[in-house]
């Protein structure tokens, strides 16, 4: 066990390292920070200048070292479009896109299983047909159309939500968060639907065919044949069985919730680290992008480990092959 | 945490919000983009500057119609007894948020600031040799030769109180590049007519009147709490002033003013911006590497030029590009601009014949192709303005092969020269054609011309917009300008489309002008109920 963790988590430092090496071959690509650095009224000296001291004349391996040397230390830089360290602004914007993610999340989830259970147990009924067939909606329409729709529907013409923005937040002092206020709260309501309608429909879709599959399962038949409840039957056998894959599956779609919300925070001027990211391309604000991007493989490259670890407490298979191996 | 109290929590939260936002004489604005930074010294740009305006002050500003007014300053003027030094009377009793006095170690002190080599305004004081105090309330500017128009250089240029910066170690400017962060960049002590109460960069700056301003009286000062959001999305912005979630947005679309206007208790006003849009073309190489003309620049060529100017049809991008909300252009500079004259500014008159006239003249009656290089995310329907020009180039021959960027690749080409035929737009901020000559006709070098991507280089001229920075004879100075101009215009160093047109969209109960600076002043600003 030991030795499979080390191994992977050394795989994972790759995977960084990999991650890092083509962002910084990347930036090279989206522009120079110098013009939009030093505004209209700059010589052509000043470019020079300030190009040297950023170290920008350097070649791009040389600028991925300092910016390793950098990161190993948890030193990100310093933002070229506010001034002030990367890590420190990714940290402020954080808990924005966090509580979005994680209430869409939520709500992916609970409408999901429930609209799932219902439309596999009412498989022929008018309402699931209409429930799937809406679900096509959030399959198929582009997050920021789904979110200017709710704008327009309600904050234009119903006047019942804000259509842009988090509200009032209070300060936990570590912390800021919308949770707390109403007007965080209503803020909430309309971006966490747009992030989270596809995971949604996603989850509802593999519930409902999961518990198909379930409930032509012989186990099931052998209940019925006992004169268990319905109830007891759907909710204690069959979804207990379907939860597997559909635990998986929404453990990795979290990090592309978080990752994702890029779309959805631009739309709703939603203060979170995915609207940072746009606005640090436009300014070609390298620190925040690399911060930014490295951040979000470290998330992505720690669920994998997790659920790789969790894999190998669960499935035995895993153990015995490896033990074999080693005889 | 119980249920109970959440909900205690819950209950509190929503009253205490409840009781802010019943407040009448608050303004919510919104525009595209946020200040970057507090500190007033460490960028020069637009959104930046609107912010500083607030809470800060100049020595001079412009009011909503362009026009210098006092500020810090109540008055001033060329030395008489020496033509090099500007002289300063500054307002008495003025105090900064924190209660400190307001006097000429503060100008010295902020001037210095500004000078410094981190500084993104050491550019505008550029000929300014020494700074002093005359006095508590007396400043003068000691420059290296008579500058005529400094004054005019001093409108963004904001004073910051010396004690406070130096009791928070913000006497430098902050070092964007160096990496360093200073306290001045998140917090702010000025003299202007609102303070600032908490701001999160990106998402919400809240600013309360100054209710110990010394223009208290003398300026409407209706607004009471200014609640400032940047909305970048297009779409949002727009749908939060419709939903009377904002009051004011500095920014509409173009496709949604009607919208805005036909919405009650909404308008949108309308001034021309100072800005000018226009193609720059590459005459000063001897061959493009952007064309298909082998060992030629057909761009050198003067009738070459005179036939795309009179090939682009302007007034018919106004209607459809702009929907109106334009102004066809005839020079490259703004309308409030010294040297500016409507004769310059004459539409020149599209004529497609006589353009092809002048394209067989030059020898490319078959036309060639080209390269146009464009933004596409900087101005108004920047890139929709060089699709039309495409198809307005194609009836003359020439055959343009569109590359628009967003704007961070689009500019580095025009700076290292690496686009011969490209779109730019260009803002005066001193109302003085000087500024214009130095940047975008002068040769290109290390202190001018930075730029001049058009490689226009004429060594007489350069003497000539040299010499304007210390002629202090006004008559004969704007003489001057009017032959630099008249060079301009005979060469066709670029091609102007047309003057930007601002779009303010805001509820009815404010009132207020639209500045062609783009910065609204809220000190000017009326609320009716």
């Amino acid at each position: 066990m030991l030795a499979f963790a080390i191994k992977r988590f050394f795989q994972s430092i790759i995977v960084l390292l990999v991650v890092g090496l083509v962002a910084f071959s990347m930036f090279n690509f989206v522009g120079d920070p110098v013009d939009s650095m030093l505004g209209q009224e700059r010589t052509d000296a000043d470019v020079e200048r300030v190009r040297i001291s950023l170290g920008l004349d350097k070649p791009f391996p040389v600028q991925y070292y300092k910016f390793l040397q950098g990161a190993v230390k948890g030193d990100f830089g310093i933002s070229y479009r506010q001034g002030r360290p990367a890590s420190e602004i990714i940290a402020e914007r954080l808990p924005a896109t966090l509580e979005l993610a994680f209430v869409s999340a939520f709500l992916a989830i609970v409408f999901g299983v429930v609209l799932g259970i219902f439309t596999a147990i009412r498989r022929d009924g008018w309402l699931a047909n209409t429930i799937m067939s809406l679900s096509l909606i959030g399959v198929s329409l582009p997050t920021f159309l789904i979110g200017i729709l709710l704008i327009y529907l309600f904050s234009v013409e119903l006047g019942w939500l804000p259509s842009f923005g988090r509200g009032d937040v209070v300060d936990l002092g570590w912390w800021k968060t919308g949770l707390l206020t109403k007007s965080g709260l209503l803020a909430l309501i309309l971006p966490s639907i747009t992030l989270g309608l596809y995971q949604m429909t996603l989850i509802m879709r593999l519930v409902r065919s999961e518990m198909l599959e379930v409930l032509r399962q012989d186990y099931i038949r052998f209940a019925r044949a006992r004169g268990l409840k319905d109830k007891s039957i759907y909710f204690r056998h069959a979804l207990k069985n379907t939860l597997v894959p559909v635990i998986t599956v929404t453990g990795m779609q979290l990090g592309s919730i978080i990752a994702f919300a890029i779309i959805t925070e631009t739309v709703f001027q939603w203060p979170g680290v995915g609207l940072l990211f746009i606005n640090s391309i436009r300014f070609v604000d390298i620190p925040v992008m690399a911060a930014y991007l490295m951040l979000i493989s470290v998330m992505f490259v720690s669920i994998n480990l997790i659920v790789d670890l969790l894999y190998f407490a669960i499935d035995p298979r895993l153990r015995v092959g490896k033990s074999g191996g080693a005889k | 945490m119980s249920l109970k109290t959440l909900k205690a929590i819950l209950l509190t939260s929503s009253l205490v919000i409840g009781m802010g936002a019943a407040n009448a004489q608050t303004l919510k604005w919104a525009r595209a983009g946020d200040s970057l930074t507090l500190d007033p010294h460490a960028q020069n740009e637009g959104p930046t500057s609107a912010l500083a305006h607030q809470i800060s002050e100049p020595l001079i500003i412009r009011d909503m119609t362009g026009k210098p007014v006092p500020a810090l300053a109540t008055e001033w003027g060329p030395s008489e007894s020496d033509p090099n030094v500007w002289w300063f009377k500054l307002r008495e009793g003025v105090k900064f948020h924190d209660g400190a006095e307001f006097d000429s170690e503060d100008v010295v002190f902020s001037f210095n600031r500004a000078m410094s080599e981190e500084s993104n305004f050491k550019e505008l004081l550029s000929s300014v040799v020494e700074v002093r105090a005359n006095g508590k309330y007396g400043f003068e500017i000691v420059t290296n030769g008579p500058n005529p128009i400094m004054d005019s250089n001093l409108t963004n240029l904001f004073i910051m109180d010396k004690g406070w910066a130096e009791a928070n170690n913000a006497v430098k400017v902050q070092d964007v590049e160096g990496g360093e962060d200073t306290f001045a960049a998140r917090n702010a002590n000025g003299t202007g007519p609102f303070i600032l109460v908490s701001r999160e960069p990106d998402a919400k700056t809240v600013l309360t009147r100054n209710d110990n301003y010394w223009g208290i009286d003398e300026f409407p000062m209706e607004i009471k709490d200014i609640i400032y959001t940047p909305i970048q999305n297009q779409a949002t912005r727009v749908a939060a002033l419709l939903s009377g979630e904002v009051d004011f947005i500095q920014d509409v679309p173009v496709q949604d003013l009607a919208r805005v206007g036909e919405t009650k208790g909404l308008k949108v006003i309308t001034a021309p911006q100072n800005r000018v849009i226009f193609f720059g073309m590459n005459q000063g190489d001897a061959d493009l590497e952007t064309d298909n003309v082998e060992g030629k620049n057909p761009f050198a060529d003067l009738r070459v030029r005179q036939a795309v100017n009179i090939a682009i049809d302007r007034e018919a991008i106004k209607k459809v590009v702009m929907r109106d909300q334009s102004v066809p252009a005839g020079m490259i500079s703004p309308p409030f601009v010294n040297g500016w004259t409507a004769e310059l500014d004459a539409v020149p008159a599209y004529d497609v014949e006589k353009a092809k006239g002048l394209m067989a003249d030059a020898g490319y009656g078959d036309g060639f192709s080209i390269r146009l290089n464009c933004p596409n995310d900087r101005y108004i329907n920047d890139e929709a303005i060089c699709q039309a020009s495409v198809g307005m180039l194609a009836k003359i021959g020439i055959d343009v092969q569109l590359e628009a960027l967003p704007k961070a690749q689009h500019f580095p080409l025009i700076g290292g020269l690496q686009t011969d035929f490209y779109m730019l737009g260009w803002g005066v901020p001193t109302y003085d054609s000087e500024y214009i000559f130095n940047f975008l006709v002068h040769t290109k070098g290390e202190k001018f011309g930075s730029w001049n991507g058009v490689r226009f280089s004429d060594p007489d001229l350069d003497v000539k917009i040299q010499g304007l920075a210390s002629e202090t004879n006004l008559e004969k100075r704007n003489q001057m300008i009017a032959d630099i101009w008249e060079v301009v215009q005979r060469e066709q160093l670029y091609i102007p489309i047309h003057h930007q047109v601002l779009n303010w969209g805001m509820a009815d109960k404010v009132d207020t002008i639209v500045s062609p600076e783009d910065t609204p002043m809220f000190k000017y600003f009326k609320l009716s109920e």
